[in-house]
């Protein structure tokens, strides 16, 4: 047997036997299961509407005998209904985007840091990145989970973290040069820009340290990974995660393997499901990836449904983590868009523009990706009553519908209002996205 | 002392101009006078029509966005400063303009100018008051 990569962080977890790994699973599940049925009324509810008791979940297998968690639970119990830990507890909040007008909150507790930065440690050494390493973080900071996230996994390992967070990227460049930035994490789509602008700067390659990058927020394609690879001269790796399960560092690619993302099963029960039945599937099929956090605190997620599709890759990786790999994500089950990082639902944008006078609640995302920047065109179709003849007076309204858009989704779009009917419909059912991008293999 | 106006909101795209015009040509719709104001996305054609009920119904019925506007028709001498006498009584009754666009036809030696202004009650007032004729929706279809 080959030796385990001498990149792992934690090789006692990482590299873990099966059997010792799924009896740790087991009983960080039966403590969560209990914990939400005790703290979570809703969890409760469902449960005992299903016909479940914390003690029936002897091994498992029996995870499948709990209820799913949707986003519309999220939203349902906004903001703090899926929290099982006492407020006093919570010691910090991030939010993604809900399917309405509201975002999805996720609090975290002291041991809920302490866990995310250990996973997010993992995916470094994943990416062979070292207490030695200059991490640049070039995701967001704030709400959005990407840039505390990577934060706090590069601080544990003891790298040296230059928090730029995105935007402003002649700036960024400059910095990696003159900081000697070794690694960075970041949106591909944003690794790719960063790329251009240094070939059009004509940004001399050799003056950068930079080896390598850990990418995700938002679905990529291996000609992306090619693209940005021969751009930067970087390895270029996937990172996965979700605000409603943590955030980034749920799943990463490794060097070695360079196939798939280890999940860390220690922390995260991965399903993968049948979309159309919630039936789960066996090992190396294609279905939606349904998580079920079995350490989290503040607010763990029961079976919840990413809407992502993947599959398990059961076999052992070259790694020697023991952890088990799925696949670069495939798709999606539903209409969620990802757009410049931000998740966004069609719902969103109806939510944001009903009720506005002139205008008829019809309307279709027109997504493309521009010098790779992700550009959003909102096509709203008016009312057949115009209300102004004058051009100010419409131009007015079109600004309105806009920021009212742009305030739900946290995203700026250019809207384009339309004639009625002029929005496609099929078998009565609008269409409401086209994306002109290409995301997935 | 108004005429009534068609306003019609024209998407920017090749061919929906011709194929709006086509639509009237082929249900008799006369167009008296016509003004299209546009901007990058958008353009809203304003128009003078003999029937604008039968008008406003058959383009909506088409998928239009569309509405009817009171508007001023007035008669202004077809000479040199005839527009900037009018314009004159307007600055000077604090009244603004909102548009005007100029009419392909002549009613006897006077050109005739639509305007649409913010307070079209006091415009009409002062401007007769002035002398200024307005014309009625019959006399200029």
């Amino acid at each position: 047997m080959q030796q385990p990569s001498p990149h792992i962080w934690n090789k006692h977890v990482e590299t873990m036997d099966r059997a010792s790994l799924e009896a740790l699973q087991l009983e960080r599940l039966q403590e969560t299961v209990r914990r939400v049925y005790q703290n979570v009324p809703v969890y409760r509810e469902r449960m005992q509407a299903a016909g479940v008791e914390p003690g029936d979940i002897r091994s498992l297998k029996d995870l499948r005998l709990l209820p799913f968690t949707q986003k519309t639970d999220l939203r349902d119990n906004y903001p703090y209904g899926l929290f099982a830990a006492p407020q006093e507890d919570i010691v910090r909040v991030h939010a993604s985007s809900g399917t309405t007008g509201k975002p999805i909150v996720a609090g975290y507790t002291q041991h809920d840091l302490q866990v995310w930065a250990e996973v997010v440690a993992r995916c470094l050494g994943c990416a062979h990145v070292h207490k030695n390493d200059t991490v640049q973080v070039s995701y967001g900071y704030g709400l959005f989970t990407g840039g505390l996230g990577l934060h706090g996994g590069a601080e544990r390992i003891g790298a040296k973290v230059v928090p730029t967070s995105a935007g402003n990227t002649k700036r960024q460049l400059m910095l990696m040069q003159d900081l000697g930035t070794t690694a960075i994490a970041c949106t591909p789509s944003y690794a790719l820009l960063m790329g251009e602008t240094m070939r059009d700067t004509g940004m001399d390659l050799s003056k950068l340290k930079l080896r390598t990058g850990m990418f995700g927020a938002e679905p990529w394609t291996e000609g992306m990974r090619d693209q940005i690879q021969n751009l930067l001269h970087i390895t270029a790796l996937d990172i996965y995660g979700l605000t409603e399960t943590m955030g980034p560092g749920v799943a990463m690619e490794c060097m070695e393997g360079r196939y798939g993302l280890h999940i860390w099963e220690d922390h995260f029960i991965p399903e993968i499901l049948d979309p159309a039945t919630g039936e789960p599937l066996p090992d190396g099929e294609m279905g939606e990836l349904c998580i079920t956090t079995i350490t989290k605190e503040g607010m763990p997620t029961i079976r919840y449904r990413t809407h992502d599709l993947t599959c398990i890759i059961p076999e052992p990786c070259p790694c020697g983590r023991t952890h088990r790999r799925i696949r670069r994500l495939h798709g999606r089950t539903d209409d969620m868009l990802i757009i410049r990082g931000v998740n966004v639902f069609p719902s969103q944008v109806e939510a944001s523009i009903v009720g506005i006078d002139g205008i008829a609640p019809r309307y279709l995302l027109v997504v493309d990706r521009v010098n790779n920047l992700d550009v959003l065109e909102v096509q709203v179709e008016l009312a057949p009553e115009l209300l102004a003849d004058e051009v100010r007076k419409i131009e007015d309204l079109s600004r309105r519908v806009q920021r009212s858009i742009e305030q739900v989704l946290g995203l700026s779009v250019k809207l384009r209002l339309m004639e009625p009917g002029s929005i496609e419909r099929s078998e009565g059912k609008s269409k409401h996205v086209v994306d002109k991008r290409k995301l997935y293999d | 002392m108004f005429i009534k106006q068609i306003s019609v909101f024209i998407e920017n795209r090749h061919g929906r101009l011709e194929e709006f015009t086509t639509l009237l040509g082929e249900n008799g719709i006369d167009l008296i006078a016509l003004s299209i104001a546009d901007t990058t996305n958008f353009g809203i054609l304003r128009a003078i029509v003999a029937d604008n009920e039968k008008a406003l119904r058959l383009v909506r019925d088409h998928g239009y966005t569309a509405n009817l506007t009171e508007v001023l028709a007035v008669a202004v001498p077809d000479s040199p400063g005839g527009l900037a006498g009018v314009l004159t009584m307007l600055r000077d009754g604090s009244i603004s303009i909102e548009y005007l666009y100029s009419f392909v036809r002549r009613v006897g030696k006077d050109a005739i100018i639509i305007f649409r202004v913010d307070q079209p009650e006091k415009a009409a007032a002062l401007l007769q008051e002035k002398g200024v004729r307005l014309l009625s929706q019959e006399e200029i279809v």
